[in-house]
């Protein structure tokens, strides 16, 4: 069974059709990058995803749920989305936030438990800022910063996480590690959603590609087939090469 | 900075969060037992009593009818500081604005005006100052059910439309207030003036039991959603995906702090700076997670207003001064510096 079901969605911003009809489904175990030209509606379509957003019409429903009616806490349990823009308004310390991901598996006061460290020093590992664990996250660079939050939103042990460009503004080697990371974290029994505009990362990580334009999804399938396909093309107004490297591995560039 | 209690050592534990209560405790609980000692030490008269009031244990001495009357007022202060901190502190997380304050919001210019119309229309001879206090309280109600209308989008409370209407709420009370001075006589208008300045002089016994319990409520309630407000720090989308549910946070939240300063005001009158100057000045020492933060604030609050109460007592005695005018006169540089240090060191927040 899909964890995740889209069906016929559309949405709508001040008036504006922002998705339409999009349907799809992802199961477990599956790496889906989007990708599509600034102002497609990829965002849009992430936020409906999550439930933050209500649809115009269609459903979409997380193992079950409909996210946009269903309980914050019981939700968080299932998906975690990490925004585009996160902006903390006060000093926390890294680990603090990064155990802010807890949040929905804690009571009360919610002071760590042993469990809570454990997930929370394996999602640092796994984002490579245990180093950083009592920094303020006001005075780490923009980078790491982004490294801290996808290390929150792992932290939250969520089975679907839906990323918004979880790689901006990181280093050729942090991204391609996030994205290693993300991939054998799906293999270990999790689905993740990931908005990119690397199409490079796009080739070589994604299980499957999602095109947006204009709100609907234009294409959806391997890799290399999508990016070099038509819709691409049209979508973008420019040719995307596909190639192999001498080491076996293939990768993406605008041609 | 580093040590158990600063924030920059990471998580909040257990024995951290217990130290920095028990600390602030111990602290509000030291002065509130020196605070009437100091005060006793004058008369009306100016004549110095028994030194430190040892001679305020025995009834029927003079000392002791003054420290029966000092008490109430002490006691008031405390709640009115830990009131007002505990609420600037939740709305400051609450609105992710290190400047949200119950003024800000215009919850003190609503039942100012409240007030202002209860000494008009005669409320205040009839009733007495109770009665002006009432008024206050549900001043601060209409005001905050009027903010929260205009401000509210969908079922969300942004904070930018907050403080829109907050201000412009503010702007429209102050101008009401003026005109209703403007047509009354002479010896109302001092007494709304007296009214507006902040004041916890004749206050009585049976007031602080009324606030009491409401307020202490309050603030627990406040405590108990500090961990959605930690989470709230991040922006609301992030905290409904954490698990938040933004709404229910926002509307109690908002509604608990506007009680909780409602019934500030209906106890001392509008008392400024408190809600801003205490939450700020402990993130900067214990930092920003709001489970040490407001109850630490409350403490804070309560100390803070004791001293300044101590002080409007006594800096002219037998003359004494508007806790409010104190508050204000200490607030205001004390703001200043923090702007100044902040802009030296271009941060928003201050922990060192």
């Amino acid at each position: 069974m899909a964890w995740l079901t889209l069906q016929d969605l559309s949405v709508d911003l001040g008036g504006r059709d922002v998705v339409r009809g999009v349907s799809a489904e992802v199961s477990e175990g599956e790496l889906i990058v989007i990708v599509g030209p600034n102002g497609a509606g990829k965002t849009t379509l992430l936020r409906a995803i999550a439930g933050l957003v209500e649809p115009k019409s269609g459903t979409v429903r997380v193992m079950g749920h409909d996210p946009a009616k269903a309980q914050r806490g019981v939700i968080a349990r299932d998906l975690a989305y990490l925004p585009q823009q996160y902006e903390l308004a006060f000093p926390f310390a890294v680990e603090e936030v990064v155990l802010l991901g807890r949040y929905a598996r804690q009571r009360g006061l919610g002071l760590a438990s042993e469990s809570d460290l454990a997930a929370a020093h394996e999602a640092m590992a796994a984002c490579d800022v245990t180093a950083l664990a009592t920094r303020r996250f006001d005075e780490i660079s923009g980078g790491e910063a982004r490294r801290v939050i996808i290390a929150q939103a792992l932290c939250q042990g969520a089975k679907c996480l839906l990323l918004d460009e979880p790689t901006a503004g990181l280093d050729p080697a942090h991204a391609r590690a996030v994205f290693a990371m993300l991939k054998t974290h799906c293999s270990r029994g999790a689905a993740a959603i990931v908005v990119t505009h690397d199409l490079d990362l796009a080739m070589r990580y994604a299980g499957s590609v999602w095109l947006v334009a204009g709100g609907r999804l234009a294409a959806r399938g391997a890799p290399a087939v999508v990016l070099t396909g038509m819709s691409t093309r049209d979508a973008f107004n420019i040719d995307i090469h596909v190639g192999d490297l001498p080491s076996g591995a293939r990768f993406a560039v605008p041609a | 900075m580093s040590g158990f209690i600063s924030g920059t050592s990471g998580r909040l534990t257990a024995t951290r969060l217990a130290y920095a209560v028990l600390i602030s405790m111990t602290v509000a609980v030291v002065f509130a037992m020196l605070v009437p000692h100091f005060g006793v030490g004058f008369d009306r008269g100016g004549r110095h009593l028994e030194l430190l009031g040892i001679d305020a244990y025995t009834p029927g001495t003079e000392a002791h009818k003054i420290f029966w009357i000092r008490m109430p007022r002490v006691l008031a202060a405390m709640l009115v500081g830990g009131a007002l901190a505990g609420a600037g502190c939740a709305l400051q997380a609450l609105l992710r604005n290190p400047l949200a304050e119950p003024f800000t919001l215009g919850i003190s210019s609503g039942s100012s005006l409240a007030a202002v119309i209860a000494i008009r229309i005669g409320v205040e001879a009839k009733f007495g100052g109770a009665g002006v206090g009432v008024s206050a309280l549900l001043g601060a109600i209409a005001t905050l059910m009027i903010v929260s209308r205009l401000a509210q989008v969908g079922r969300q409370l942004p904070p930018a439309t907050l403080i829109l209407a907050g201000v412009t709420m503010s702007m429209f009370c102050s101008a009401a207030s003026v005109l209703i001075q403007y047509t009354s006589d002479f010896s109302e208008v001092s007494r709304m003036l007296r009214w507006m300045m902040g004041g916890l002089d004749s206050m009585e016994l049976s007031t602080v039991g009324y606030a009491t319990i409401p307020i202490l409520l309050g603030l627990v309630v406040l405590t108990m959603f500090s961990r959605s407000l930690n989470a709230l720090a991040a922006g609301p989308e992030v905290a409904a995906s954490l698990g938040v549910s933004v709404a229910r946070t926002q509307a109690i939240v908002f509604m608990v702090s506007s009680l909780l300063v409602g019934a500030a005001i209906a106890v001392a009158g509008p008392i400024g700076f408190v809600g801003l100057i205490v939450p700020h000045a402990l993130r900067s020492v214990l930092g920003p997670d709001h489970r040490v933060l407001i109850p630490a604030s409350v403490f804070g609050g309560a100390v803070l207003l004791m001293i300044c109460d101590t002080l409007a007592r006594t800096v002219t005695a037998p003359a004494q001064l508007p806790t409010g005018a104190v508050t204000a006169v200490l607030g205001g540089p004390f703001f200043v510096m923090i702007l100044i240090r902040q802009k030296r060191r271009a941060a928003m927040w201050g922990r060192p």
